[in-house]
């Protein structure tokens, strides 16, 4: 859009000119800056705890001697907070989502719930983890095991799976429904059969990346009392557990006791990486392969 | 072809029989459709709960903690020693801490989340545009425990090497880091205001002979004003409930001072710190746990409806 391409003889010309174009430069720096960062970050992780990264290491148990610590401890317990994480969310996000998208009237409650749910998002990850703390770890008597940290984090998550599920079910077009209906379905048989599968894909988009939300999260985890000690593997819901984050944690505050921890937080940190840019890469592939031509 | 209809209507008791049959479907049809919906409310109102949860749980045990120490004492007391013989509980150390952690961070993230603001809404082409916003958003999907790390390991014996006093837990890395982490979202929050700032403002100012930076600066900014505004407070928020960067990087120290260089605690680094020191539950220790997670939780709900509010007033404009 550059107008004024006409041999610039004014000096005053030529300096609105070369601010412009510096600024152009400046400001892509800027926008360039984060990822610059995160390139080094990447680079230093690597450095410190690729070599590190072996099968004994993904295979291992967790050990006070680096040479001999593993993660497999803390990726079953990954699996097992999935198993709670998982089926509460999808149930409670896609239910609260289709009751306020196609069954709540535009009234009060909606709006009251609508609110609500915008203020949870922007409540910090560890008053939820002081809420699990109370309620599912303390008031109920789980203690610190996979059922209390899996509940505490389908509570922080729930506000990002609603939303987007909410988003996916607003881009159904209407005809597919109104169609539905004008062959006599109900309207419980239209979003079963018509407006949750074809919003499926992109609801499942949201859900993922609400996941890797979950399975990077630290501090609700920290205030539940989860322990990266020497513990068995966990076998159930109801067994005590650790998770990669606070491996990492632990790994990271005791670098200054052991130096070797800090490459295994390292390492641990790489495949905590890699597989949140799997998942997430996973998320936009399924987003780009079903976006919905309306 | 023959209907199903068509089939029964051999003898009249088959009639009897499709009507009934379809009569029982059809109730419990109609029972469904009565109970989904208020099934479905249940489930939306769960997040209704969580909120009460959070606020009565916050409240009944601040409400315990202010039995044993005084709210003037809590809210003005520079020393914060829990665990001492003579224990005292003033939360301004963390206070301290907490704004500045996320005030450094602000000074990082706010220019800069800005200017990348400004380059993908007025500059980008559409290419560059969709390399850089997927990047961005991997940068903000980093756990902030790996962030923790990096600022632990790698940016505070970097930033030893230009200012020696820096102690090796400090205030000031884990509050660069933070800056770090909060730029995709403003520069996403502001983009998205300055994208809905009409096309036509921008070519009538180019069609004065303005410059694409002076239409940046002189239009679209002052334009998407209260959007850019709304972005600055979320990631104020957001750095203010952080806490695994500052809980690695910034120590546990409660000192109250304005020393960058020093080891501060902020609010949510003393609410790990208490939680895994295994306070005895019902010990003045363990409530103050609630007194501090109710201030940081008042504080950042504030910030949020602030910026909502804010966020609101701009869109009526257009």
């Amino acid at each position: 859009m550059l107008h004024t391409r006409q041999s610039p003889n004014s000096s005053r010309i030529r300096f609105r000119l070369l601010a412009d174009r510096s600024a152009k430069i400046v400001f892509g720096a800027a926008a360039l800056f984060g990822i610059v960062i995160m390139g080094i970050l990447l680079v230093r992780i690597t450095t410190e705890g690729l070599s590190w990264v072996s099968l004994d290491f993904l295979t291992g148990r967790f050990s006070t001697s680096p040479e001999r610590a593993g993660i497999m401890g803390a990726v079953l317990g990954t699996f097992w907070l999935l198993a709670v994480v998982v089926p509460v969310t999808m149930l409670i996000g896609i239910g609260s989502a289709v009751y306020l998208e196609l069954y709540s009237k535009n009234g009060k409650i909606r709006t009251f719930i609508q609110t609500n749910i915008g203020n949870l998002a922007g409540v910090p990850s560890i008053v939820f983890g002081i809420l699990g703390l109370t309620v599912f770890v303390r008031a109920l008597g789980f203690g610190s095991v996979v059922l209390a940290g899996g509940l505490t984090l389908s509570l922080l998550i729930l506000p990002i799976v609603i939303v987007s599920a909410q988003e996916a079910l607003r881009s159904v077009p209407h005809q597919l429904g109104d169609a539905s209906y004008a062959l006599g379905a109900s309207k419980w048989q239209t979003i079963q059969s018509v407006i949750l599968p074809v919003a499926l894909p992109t609801i499942l988009t949201g859900a993922i990346l609400a996941l890797s939300r979950a399975i990077g999260e630290t501090a609700p985890l920290v205030v539940l009392g989860i322990p990266a000690l020497l513990i068995p593997f966990p076998g159930g819901i109801l067994d005590r557990f650790t998770v990669l984050p606070m491996q990492i944690y632990y790994w990271t505050l005791d670098a200054a006791l052991v130096a070797d921890y800090a490459h295994l937080a390292a390492a641990a940190s790489i495949v905590l990486l890699i597989s949140l840019f799997l998942l997430n890469g996973s998320a936009i592939y399924l987003r780009n392969k079903y976006t919905i031509k309306a | 072809m023959t209907s199903p209809f068509q089939a029964s209507s051999n003898s009249s008791s088959g009639i009897r029989d499709l009507i009934r049959h379809n009569q029982d479907k059809k109730s419990f049809r109609k029972t469904i459709e009565v109970w989904i919906p208020r099934f479905l409310f249940l489930l939306a109102f769960l997040s209704v709960l969580t909120t009460l949860g959070i606020l009565i749980i916050l409240l009944t045990e601040t409400i315990e903690f202010f039995k044993t120490v005084p709210v003037l004492d809590f809210f003005t007391g520079t020393v914060l020693k829990p665990l001492s013989q003579t224990p005292a509980f003033g939360i301004l150390p963390l206070v301290m801490g907490t704004l500045v952690s996320s005030g450094i961070a602000i000074l990082v993230a706010g220019p800069i989340g800005l200017m990348a603001a400004i380059y993908l809404s007025e500059y980008a082409s559409r290419r560059v545009r969709s390399v850089l916003k997927p990047a961005l958003e991997l940068l903000a999907g980093v756990p902030t425990i790996v962030y923790g790390f990096f600022a632990f390991t790698f940016v505070t014996p970097l930033l030893r090497q230009w200012i020696p006093s820096l102690e090796a837990t400090n205030i000031l890395s884990p509050g660069l880091v933070m800056g770090v982490m909060i730029i995709p979202m403003i520069a996403s929050l502001s983009e998205d205001a300055m994208r809905s700032v009409p096309q036509a403002m921008r070519e009538g100012s180019a069609a004065l002979g303005s410059t694409k930076l002076e239409t940046a600066l002189k239009v679209v900014v002052p334009a998407a004003l209260s959007g850019i505004i709304a972005s600055f407070v979320l990631g104020i928020s957001r750095a203010l409930g952080e806490t695994m960067i500052v809980a690695i990087a910034s120590g546990s120290s409660k000192n109250f001072t304005f020393d960058i260089t020093e080891s501060m605690q902020t609010m949510t680094a003393y609410i790990v710190e208490v939680t895994s020191g295994d306070a005895a539950a019902g010990s003045t220790v363990y409530y103050s746990l609630y007194a501090v997670a109710m201030t940081l939780f008042a504080t950042t709900l504030l910030m949020n409806l602030l910026a909502g509010k804010i966020a609101r007033k701009f869109r009526e404009v257009y």
